[in-house]
């Protein structure tokens, strides 16, 4: 041993970035290089049967965000009328009869039901025009055939001539609706959000994987007593998002490939609100941000734990909580400038849910910036906040914890051990 | 506060430079108080050892010290500075519960261990390589740590903790685990890493490993520092020993032997009076004894820690040796 005293060094400490960096470097190749990483890589089949299971879930929410409409811009008698049957039928139809209501500036010359769709005034799909023994139908093209022959059974029934005789509805189109728009910016927003978390859900489960083994190997207290836990934490959270960047880039690298060979085949995303570029840009951040608020939470979870058993007892009500927080979120999709989706944009672990769906239905990117900080002040402060319960509540001993008072919610399970 | 005795008079080689400086630090979980006001002085360059039975309160300390945990009261400076974070490029730290990650080669988990202390890696590598060659352990290097003897590890993990040549070198409990061979070669370590500047700090139970090493030592007892100094006022505290053999089974000069002698076979035993041994002996010679055998022994830093730490704590202790090395 020959330890020559380190004097006349610059510095006689890390900062935060480089001893978190240490950390960063080391946890990321050991993770690439691990069978842990395999199963991320392996991520997307799971994500598949979770997408296929929440499906329903999904619909309900769509059909609660779209409720598209069928505008009538008749004469106003036969407007009437035509609600009249419409209101009929649909207690007989159900669900089948797409809501219908009167166009409000129908009345006004030079009424054009095009510039309504295409201005996207209203929540209309399609707008009937005409008379009920000849009504007109414009909307979008890929709608047209759904709503002509409803059209057509409403203007038989106003007319008294159902269900005997159908008027012949003729049809043109525009290039889009506001319903049709929405619909779409809806599905991405969906996608945006089920994307979001899975990738987040499997990558917490590995950073507090991680901690796992840290307390397992004992490492932890060589590392408490080099740098702050603060390093060792985001030290962490970034190694992971290093690794969880690297499986994206393989996944985008298969599903591009799988795009390439499959051509137009596949079914095309509508736009977001703000874009692709942007929406793109937004979903990497909101990611990392939604990764490292949940990431930070396990951790400080993590770190409030003595045991691994108490690790992963704990990790089961954090995986609820996730689950809650996503379920919150896609529900406050629906009902967009309400208190709840506020509620779902403010609260920390929500917000990069709700602010990616807003991404999809609103333009405006001031207000990601705004939700960009408050998200990393929260992650800031969940990582310090972490930090500090580690250093006051797990080194209690020389056994590193073993010595230490269970805690309430391992009791039972100790005791069942 | 429990201010320590004979704190004030350790001072190694007149420096007056102090590594460590902890006044009153105090330590409860959960309610329960863990460290008691503790106060050491620690100078530059010296082996320092802090004694006590497991649970005493040794490692807290040396967290507290370290800045792993705050105290709750008190202060604690090291090198100067009162957060030891700030100086982790001079500290190296060997924790009581060892710990590597069980997939890392050696070199790698001693660079890592230097880099964690702001040491670039190529250097870790390079200092590591150096350090296992020394050590006889170069064979390792390129072996996962899973793949090593839990002795092995336990080098290698000293090795990441010295690699970044600290001027403080902090140990916890480094004699645990470690046969014999390993003892004897971690007490020569300790010693070439005083004599080159180094100040070493270890914890430990078996008091003789102190004794051998140390220049300084505190002794903890249920949380409390009831001894801090050198070792040597730490054994001048305890009168010296005498164990005498006569000839004569009885007669008057009994009277002469101090009121603590007890006798085991063919000896007394019994504590060096105040006055020194000639007047006793004076009067042994004229009363005819016969004195066969005298010998006066110094008491050693066991005995010390028992006179000091009380009866209860070195029964523990003494389990606790035996344990030791029963292992």
């Amino acid at each position: 041993m020959t330890p020559e005293p380190n004097q006349g060094q610059p510095k006689a400490r890390l900062s935060l970035g480089q001893a978190a960096f240490v950390v960063a470097r080391r946890d990321f190749h050991a993770i690439l290089f691990s069978r842990a990483f395999l199963f991320f890589l392996l991520g997307p089949v799971f994500m598949i049967v979770i997408a296929t299971i929440s499906g329903s879930l999904g619909n309900r929410i769509s059909q609660e965000a779209i409720n598209p409409e069928v505008g009538v811009a008749m004469s106003a008698p036969d407007t009437a009328a035509m609600l009249a049957a419409h209101e009929k039928l649909a207690t007989e139809l159900g669900g089948s009869m797409p809501p219908m209501s009167a166009v409000a500036d129908a009345g006004d010359p030079g009424f054009d039901p095009r510039a309504v769709l295409e201005q996207r005034r209203g929540n209309y799909a399609a707008i009937v025009t005409g008379t009920l023994a000849e009504p007109v139908l414009t909307g979008p093209k890929d709608q047209l055939p759904y709503f002509s022959g409803r059209v057509a059974l409403v203007a038989a029934a106003a007319s008294g001539k159902a269900p005997v005789e159908f008027p012949s509805v003729a049809t043109q189109t525009v290039s889009t609706s506001a319903a049709n728009e929405r619909t779409g910016q809806v599905l991405t927003a969906q996608l945006g959000q089920m994307l979001l978390f899975l990738l987040t859900m499997l990558l917490a489960g590995m950073v507090l994987s991680n901690l796992v083994e840290e307390k397992a190997n004992k490492i932890i207290e060589i590392l408490a007593a080099a740098i702050p836990m603060d390093a060792v934490f985001f030290g962490k959270l970034f190694a992971m998002l290093g690794v969880s960047l690297v499986g994206i880039g393989v996944w985008g690298s298969v599903g591009g490939a799988l795009m390439l060979l499959a051509g137009q085949s596949l079914p095309v995303v509508p736009t977001p609100a703000v874009g692709w570029p942007a929406f793109l840009a937004l979903g990497v951040v909101y990611f990392g941000m939604a990764y490292l608020l949940l990431g930070s939470l396990f951790l400080s979870i993590g770190s409030m734990a003595a045991t691994v058993r108490e690790v992963q007892t704990l990790s089961m009500p954090v995986t609820m909580l996730q689950l809650a927080v996503f379920f919150f979120a896609s529900y406050a999709m629906s009902q967009p400038g309400s208190a709840v989706e506020w509620g779902a944009v403010i609260f920390p672990f929500s917000s990069p849910f709700a602010m990616l769906a807003r991404a999809a239905q609103q333009a405006g990117l001031a207000q990601h910036l705004v939700a960009i900080v408050w998200q990393g002040l929260s992650v800031t402060l969940l990582v310090r906040a972490g930090g500090r319960m580690f250093r006051k509540r797990v080194m209690k001993s020389g056994n590193a914890g073993g010595q230490v008072k269970r805690r309430w919610w391992n009791r039972r399970t100790a005791e069942a051990a | 506060m429990n201010m320590a005795l004979g704190d004030q008079a350790f001072t190694r080689n007149g420096s007056g430079q102090l590594a460590i400086e902890a006044r009153g630090l105090v330590k409860r979980f959960d309610g329960t108080l863990a460290v008691d006001g503790v106060d050491i002085s620690v100078p530059e360059g010296a082996i320092y050892g802090i004694l006590g039975p497991n649970g005493a309160g040794k490692t807290t300390t040396l967290r507290m010290l370290l800045g792993i945990i705050d105290p709750d009261e008190g202060s604690r400076r090291v090198f100067g500075h009162d957060r030891p974070h700030d100086i982790a490029r001079l500290i190296g730290y060997l924790p009581e519960e060892r710990g590597l990650y069980p997939s890392m080669k050696a070199i790698e988990a001693i660079a890592f261990m230097g880099a964690l202390r702001g040491l670039p890696l190529a250097e870790g590598r390079r200092r590591g390589m150096e350090l296992l060659e020394k050590h006889n352990l170069a064979h390792a290097a390129e072996r996962q740590i899973r793949q090593l003897s839990k002795g092995m590890a336990q080098n290698v993990q000293l090795l990441g903790t010295l690699v970044h040549r600290p001027r403080l070198v902090v140990l916890d409990e480094p004699f645990s685990g470690l046969d014999a061979i390993n003892q004897g070669k971690l007490e020569r370590t300790i010693r070439t890493l005083a004599e080159e500047g180094a100040t070493v700090i270890f914890s430990t139970h078996v008091i003789h490993h102190a004794e051998r090493l140390c220049e300084g030592v505190a002794i903890i007892a249920g949380g409390k520092v009831p001894y801090a100094g050198s070792v040597d006022a730490a054994r001048d505290r305890i009168p010296a020993q005498v164990r005498l053999e006569t000839r004569a089974r009885e007669g008057g000069w009994l009277a002469a032997l101090p009121a603590d002698a007890r006798r085991e076979g063919d000896f007394f035993y019994f504590s060096l009076p105040e006055g020194g041994i000639e007047p006793m002996l004076r009067a042994l010679i004229e009363g005819e004894a016969g004195i066969l055998s005298l010998s006066i022994e110094r008491a050693g830093l066991h005995d010390a820690f028992v006179a000091i730490a009380g009866e209860a704590a070195a029964r523990a202790l003494g389990e606790e040796s035996e344990a030791e090395m029963r292992r």
